[in-house]
């Protein structure tokens, strides 16, 4: 009997393969975001092994801000033709043009606020009545207390005193009319959790996650690449050092650290090594204390 | 922080072990399993210095670690926690996740949420008050769930002097309550203090009477073995695998994920709920073919056969089958403010079904302090327990819910604003 066991790998993945299938199964017409970064690389890996050797049964969404590392592009393009899935894009900057944000200025300027009001329309584009996400609880502690099948009332916001009780792996997709589901397969997944994946299954993923060199300068404390998109203040300096990112995100506001690790190997016990959260390098979940949450509510993802 | 997983050979296949916390308001939950991450070196130094800070601005004399895990703003300007917070470390030893849930008793529905898929349960008592009507509700939630592992920690001895006394007196009363609770199987008593660390990673200089283990040893090492029942294999269908290519053009393959017992390439099985028998042809997943599935693994089936099969179907061994039933009798634990209405109509989700139902007639309730059956009272409201007789639109199939969590579990969904407002268990 004890030889029937899975290890936690298995078991992370068994289980977001169910979810993944019951999205295909409840939702009329869901879509899974995809930014390019390693998160979403493992849950759209996930989603092919879930409907194997089928084709996907939703689309990918890319909320471009414009403000992207060149490879990142690169990288999602080939992704997306290796795994047959269909990417459809999404442009802040067309939010911009067509009036629907104003572009923040200043030096501190990011476009990731704006990023949600570009999501809201892509999802109302295209009719999707789910989004798939690649959010998971040990990022962030307002996200730690999200649901798998996370409500959207009609506004596309959340309601974190009010979420449905959710049981066992009895997920409930009900909605009214206008209403909307973020899904959140990777929920109980950890940063080590993901790498380890990663390698296990032989994953490739953008050069970025690993040791380079770049021009980058400091800013409160975090190593902001530099790019057409930042602009350098008075006293911050370029220098050239040997970086990786451990999340990609809006080039603006993701910070790179210090690092020398070229293999998977390299990074796992980078990682199993770490002194701050991954999130520690993102200047926008620091602007105040709870401003995930008040994102979130908003409709971030 | 020194975490030596990734030295380690085997890291790739660890064990992971879910445990939720339990009892009333104030007893300290949060806080120990802020205590338990930072003793435990599972805690960033950003994290801590943003807990510091926030700490500070409130004016708290110390580190508040219930910060660590009540995240939501509602929860930090009240402080209490309003809905479950999932924190995951991991020791050389385990991997865990931890669902932290709400003491009050107007969150419950959020506090059986975490409990659901639990393998432990920690449940704190204050050292002071001792067991209260929120540590017996908790408890019978936990025993209800099927948590066949309790550990009672006997919480803030800095206040009682460290007194073994004051810790015999609650050990003794818990025991005497939870006699009746017949899943928990394996109780552990731990005195600590969340606040201060004892007994929670370090041993406590404090407690010198007490010789057990630490909390985070009784974790572990606390034997899980599975809690899935590998006897009777069941197989429910939530997606049907047409890939309409060329290359695959005849595959057709029942996507799911192996909720009880083993299936193997050969065996005969049978469809619910047509009846139609088959052969499993082989069983495949993106990786190949596998030689034999069992819970919980996500795979497709695929049948020597051609049958017709859909979401909401059962594939079965022909010599195990489930209970077929239109009738079921359940013990519901009620999470709406709405009243449950007998006789009333609502959506029932159990497995990869959805059906319509009726309550038929509530049995009895359960009196939380007394553990007692109140049978007189048909009023049924948030946050009571209770047995139910539910009546299904078409027949489902199940186990009881002490045999297969899965099989043996559903909720209830108001069909006017589609929220969950119950949770089944069968007997
Ligand atoms: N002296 C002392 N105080 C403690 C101890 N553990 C917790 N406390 C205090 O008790 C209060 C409540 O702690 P929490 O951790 O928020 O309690 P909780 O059980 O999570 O509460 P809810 O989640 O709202 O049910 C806080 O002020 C803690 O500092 C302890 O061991 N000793
Ligand atoms: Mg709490």
């Amino acid at each position: 009997m004890s030889s029937y066991r899975i290890n936690h790998l298995d078991q992370l993945e068994s289980e977001a393969l169910f979810v993944l299938r019951e999205v295909a199964a409840q939702f009329d017409n869901p879509v899974m975001l995809f930014s390019g970064g390693k998160d979403s690389i493992v849950m759209a890996h996930l989603a092919f092994k879930a409907f194997h050797p089928a084709r996907l049964p939703f689309p990918l969404l890319h909320v471009d801000t414009g403000h992207n590392f060149s490879e990142t592009i690169e990288y999602r393009d080939q992704f997306v033709s290796e795994i047959g899935a269909r990417l459809v894009i999404a442009l802040v900057q067309d939010s911009i043009d067509r009036g629907r944000v104003v572009e923040e200025d200043g030096p501190l300027a990011s476009r990731n606020s704006l990023q949600t009001v570009t999501l809201l329309d892509a999802l109302e584009d295209g009719q999707y009545d789910s989004a798939i996400g690649g959010g998971r609880r040990d990022e962030e502690k307002a996200r730690a207390k999200e649901r798998f099948f996370s409500h959207r009332d009609g506004f596309g916001q959340w309601d974190p005193k009010n979420q449905r009780p959710e049981l066992w792996n009895i997920f409930n997709g009900r909605k009214n009319h206008g209403e909307h589901f973020r899904v959140f397969p990777l929920s109980n997944w950890t940063e080590m959790d993901i790498w380890q994946y990663i390698r296990r299954e032989k994953i490739e993923i953008p050069s970025l996650y690993f040791s380079h060199d770049r021009e980058v300068f400091e800013r409160s404390g975090t190593l902001i690449a530099v790019s057409d998109h930042v602009h350098l203040q008075e006293n911050e300096h370029v220098k050239t050092m040997r970086v990786r990112f451990r999340t990609i995100g809006d080039a603006t506001c993701t910070g790179a650290i210090e690092s020398e690790s070229d293999t998977l190997d390299q990074i796992i016990a980078e990682v199993a090594a770490a002194h701050q959260t991954e999130r520690g390098t993102r200047e926008d979940d620091r602007r105040t204390e709870t401003s995930m949450e008040d994102r979130k509510k908003e409709g971030y993802f | 922080m020194e975490k030596d997983l990734s030295q380690k050979d085997n890291y790739l296949d660890m064990d992971l072990l879910r445990f939720t916390t339990a009892g009333s308001v104030d007893d300290g939950k949060s806080t120990l399993i802020g205590r338990l991450l930072y003793d435990s070196k599972n805690i960033f130094e950003d994290q801590i210095k943003a807990v510091e800070e926030s700490s500070r601005r409130r004016g708290d004399d110390n580190m508040n670690l219930a910060l660590l895990t009540d995240g939501l703003k509602a929860e930090r300007e009240q402080g209490i926690t309003i809905d479950v917070a999932y924190r995951y470390f991991a020791t050389p030893k385990r991997k865990f996740i931890i669902a932290d849930t709400p003491g009050h008793i107007q969150y419950t529905r959020n506090m059986v949420t975490g409990a659901s898929t639990a393998n432990l349960a920690i449940i704190l008592v204050d050292a002071r008050k001792g067991i209260v009507e929120q540590t017996c509700r908790h408890a019978f939630i936990a025993n209800l769930l099927r948590i066949q592992h309790v550990i009672v920690a006997i919480n803030k001895m800095d206040l009682v002097d460290f007194s073994e006394d004051a810790y015999e007196e609650i050990v003794e009363e818990f025991k005497s309550f939870s006699s009746r609770l017949d899943n928990l199987i394996d109780v552990t008593f731990i005195p600590i203090s969340a606040l201060h660390g004892d007994n929670v990673v370090d041993k406590s200089e404090n407690i010198d009477w007490y010789s057990g283990p630490t909390l985070l040893y009784q974790l572990e090492t606390v034997y899980i073995g599975s809690d899935h029942n590998h006897v009777k294999a069941r197989f429910p269908v939530q997606w049907v695998i047409r890939p309409h290519s060329d290359e695959h053009h005849d595959f057709r393959g029942y996507a799911g994920r192996v909720a009880g017992g083993v299936f193997k390439p050969g065996d005969e099985v049978q469809v619910l709920p047509s009846g139609f028998t088959s052969k499993i042809d082989s069983i495949h997943t993106a990786d190949g073919k596998l030689s034999e599935a069992f819970a919980p693994v996500s795979c497709s089936i695929l049948l020597e056969d051609e049958i017709d099969i859909s979401r909401g179907d059962m594939i079965v061994k022909s010599n195990n089958p489930p209970e077929r039933s239109q009738d079921i009798e359940a013990m519901l634990c009620w999470f709406s403010d709405k009243k449950m209405m007998i006789r009333g109509k609502y959506v029932l989700r159990h497995t990869s079904k959805e059906i319509k139902a009726i309550v038929t007639d509530l049995q009895y309730k359960i009196n939380i302090n007394t553990l007692r059956k109140v049978e007189d009272d048909k009023e049924f409201g948030l946050n009571e327990i209770g047995r139910a007789c539910i009546r299904t639109s078409s027949p489902i199939f199940y186990d009881s819910y002490n045999d297969n969590r899965n099989t043996g579990s559903f909720v209830l969904i108001d069909e006017q604003t589609n929220e969950t407002v119950a949770a089944g268990m069968i007997s």
